[in-house]
């Protein structure tokens, strides 16, 4: 305390509070591991998406018995399948599946979540109540389990069906972070003021109210984009996910519930696995990271 | 305290009739009915629509299902008819298989995630508690499946240290010691791979639990009376943060049933997860039913019961 009267009262600076996205970046800066993996997740997800585009997939998944097994070699730079068919294509083509579906999945989970979140919070009641028991039926149930048995009852599914059967069953987690989020929410000064003013509710929902969520919502969403990747991938690894003309990570993986291949065809399922492992581990530090810029009493800088 | 939990127990019966409803109408749309496994070139089809008809197979839906539902009290599922015999039957001797397998994973789980949460919490900030916290974030990130396979094929396969398979060898004989150190070594990996993964929650809760009563009053009280530093974590410390972990046992068990679909198939260990892939493979629909119906009562029950340790460990959380 013996420096106050130093400080000389001619120059006051107001600093303005630092914004959401300057506060990620210094968050990201001061966590090495954090931006390692958002670059290469930018690179590799960009080369993945680039790469894919340019394999033509029925030419791909053409079956050559001569080339059974080939291993990683000139031909094949990864070797080839139990069909003879190239595994780097597969696994190019088949992150591309993988990734498209959890980004679809995580938009329209987040966009159901928050909605229904919001409207909870914010209005209360009756409508609270009645989301609440929906979800609350939600959480009871199995998931895994009821979403394999609807993808075996719907007779012919593709890339859309299933993006619909797993949405079905995953904004509820959205829905009910954001809804406590709102119900706090609801109850400030700010709230009030506008409601008094007489603003339309649809208005200080998403105008006003969500703003304010946009960073427990980004964590959030950054997150279910991992679990959703780790969920596509395992059902596929059942053979209950993407239809089996269609490559996934999780299909490349699965080829390893054969013992002989499990045991003499690492190149077969390794890479898949480890790409699954690479991107998991990579989204969960980002998501991290941006959930301590959220949080101001985790912060590292 | 027994309101909670009276209410509690009475908010599942509603949960469990809107889920059996559910499968129940899932099940009417899954392809076939319990007869196709019986067709065989040489079954009379009259026959067949006579058994149809016998068993209520063209009843209005409500009326099978107040029979479905009122048989599934009796404990009565069906035929499974892919293995012809009772559902329950199976399901219990497959149950059994999956209970064992669990408690082995509880048991090592608690092995291994209470030394490294107490250990990281009490030297906080060390490098020991960074590689901690480090291997924590790392089996949380990886899915069930991925990590199965890695342990199996390293473990099992390159090293060849356990079992690639199965519950126990054929050649020991039933009941010998030679069996169940055989039964116990195949579900070993499974049940190494189930605690790893499952050891993130518990360690990040003992952690930061445990640095927040190192500035509690009566630790300070403990050490200003000269009690060695050990004895203050073994005594105050761990005691006080130990409670709590009990209440984790039952979003363990609703976890376990989660992974044990993936960590049966892979390790081809025949549990009720992998009775379920099967089931649902031969379109075994009342198996199906059935073990849908059991995992959604273990969800509720498991959820039940940690709030239930929850409110009597720590008064705090106690919602009456």
């Amino acid at each position: 305390m013996k420096n106050t009267e130093a400080i000389e009262p001619k120059e006051i600076k107001v600093s303005s509070p630092p914004t959401g996205f300057q506060v990620i970046a210094r968050e990201f800066m001061k966590d090495k591991l954090a931006m390692f993996s958002l670059i290469s997740l930018i690179i590799v997800i960009g080369g993945i998406y680039y790469w894919a585009w340019q394999i033509d997939q029925t030419q791909l998944m053409r079956i050559s018995l001569r080339d059974k097994l080939a291993e990683p070699g000139e031909k094949f730079f990864l070797g080839a399948d139990k069909g003879g068919r190239d595994i780097l294509g597969q696994l190019i083509v088949g992150a591309r599946n993988s990734l498209t579906i959890a980004i679809v999945v995580t938009l329209i989970t987040g966009f159901v979540g928050v909605v229904i979140g919001l409207v909870c919070g914010y209005f209360g009641g009756w409508i609270d109540n009645i989301f609440m028991r929906i979800i609350d039926f939600f959480i009871t149930i199995p998931s895994l389990m009821i979403i394999i048995v609807f993808v075996t009852i719907i007779p012919k599914y593709s890339i859309v069906e299933f993006i619909l059967i797993m949405s079905l069953f995953l904004w509820v987690g959205t829905a009910r972070l954001i809804r406590s989020k709102a119900l706090s929410e609801s109850r400030r000064d700010y709230i009030s003021a506008s409601k008094t003013l007489g603003t339309r509710n649809i208005v200080i929902i998403f105008k006003e109210m969500m703003p304010n969520l946009s960073s427990i919502l980004i964590v959030d969403m950054t997150l279910n984009f991992a679990g959703n990747v780790g969920l596509e991938t395992g059902l596929s690894f059942l053979g209950f996910g993407l239809p089996p003309s269609t490559p996934s990570l999780g299909t490349l993986v699965s080829y390893a519930t054969d013992p002989f291949i499990m045991e003499n065809a690492w190149w077969n399922w390794l890479p898949a696995a480890l790409l699954i492992l690479f991107l998991m581990l990579a989204i969960n530090y980002v998501g991290q990271a941006i959930r301590r810029s959220a949080d101001a009493r985790q912060r590292l800088g | 305290m027994w309101k909670t939990i009276v209410r509690r127990v009475l908010v599942m019966i509603p949960q469990l009739f809107v889920l059996s409803l559910l499968i129940f109408i899932m099940a009417k749309f899954m392809p076939g009915d319990p007869f196709t496994g019986l067709i065989t070139p040489e079954t009379d089809p009259a026959r067949v629509e006579e058994l149809r008809i016998k068993a209520g197979f063209y009843d209005p839906w409500y009326v099978q299902y107040v029979n479905w539902i009122g048989n599934a009290f009796q404990g009565d599922f069906g035929r499974s008819y892919t293995f012809n015999v009772p559902v329950s039957n199976l399901i219990a001797g497959r149950a059994i298989n999956t209970l064992w397998l669990s408690l082995l994973s509880v048991f090592l789980l608690y092995l291994l995630a209470i030394p490294l949460g107490v250990l990281a919490g009490r030297f906080q900030d060390s490098f020991l508690d960074k590689s901690i916290v480090f291997y924590s974030f790392i089996v949380f990130a990886i899915p069930t499946f991925v990590l199965g396979l890695i342990n199996l094929f390293f473990f099992g396969y390159e090293l060849g240290w356990f079992p690639t398979s199965g519950t126990v060898d054929i050649k020991y004989e039933s009941g010998s010691a030679g069996f169940v150190w055989s039964k116990f070594y195949h579900i070993l990996l499974p049940a190494i791979t189930y605690a790893l993964l499952a050891t993130t929650g518990i360690i990040q809760y003992l952690r930061s639990e445990i640095i927040d009563s190192k500035s509690m009053d009566y630790v300070r009280t403990a050490k200003s009376k000269g009690i060695p530093i050990n004895k203050v974590y073994s005594r105050h410390i761990f005691r006080n943060s130990l409670l709590p972990i009990a209440a984790f046992l039952g979003f363990t068990i609703t976890g376990l049933l989660g992974g044990s679909i993936f960590i049966e198939t892979i390790f081809g260990y025949p549990g009720m997860g992998k009775l379920f892939v099967e089931a649902i493979n031969g379109r075994d629909y009342s198996v199906i039913t059935a073990l849908v119906m059991l995992y959604g009562f273990l969800t509720l029950l498991g959820s039940l019961l940690s709030d239930i340790i929850m409110s009597i460990v720590d008064p705090r959380i106690r919602i009456d």
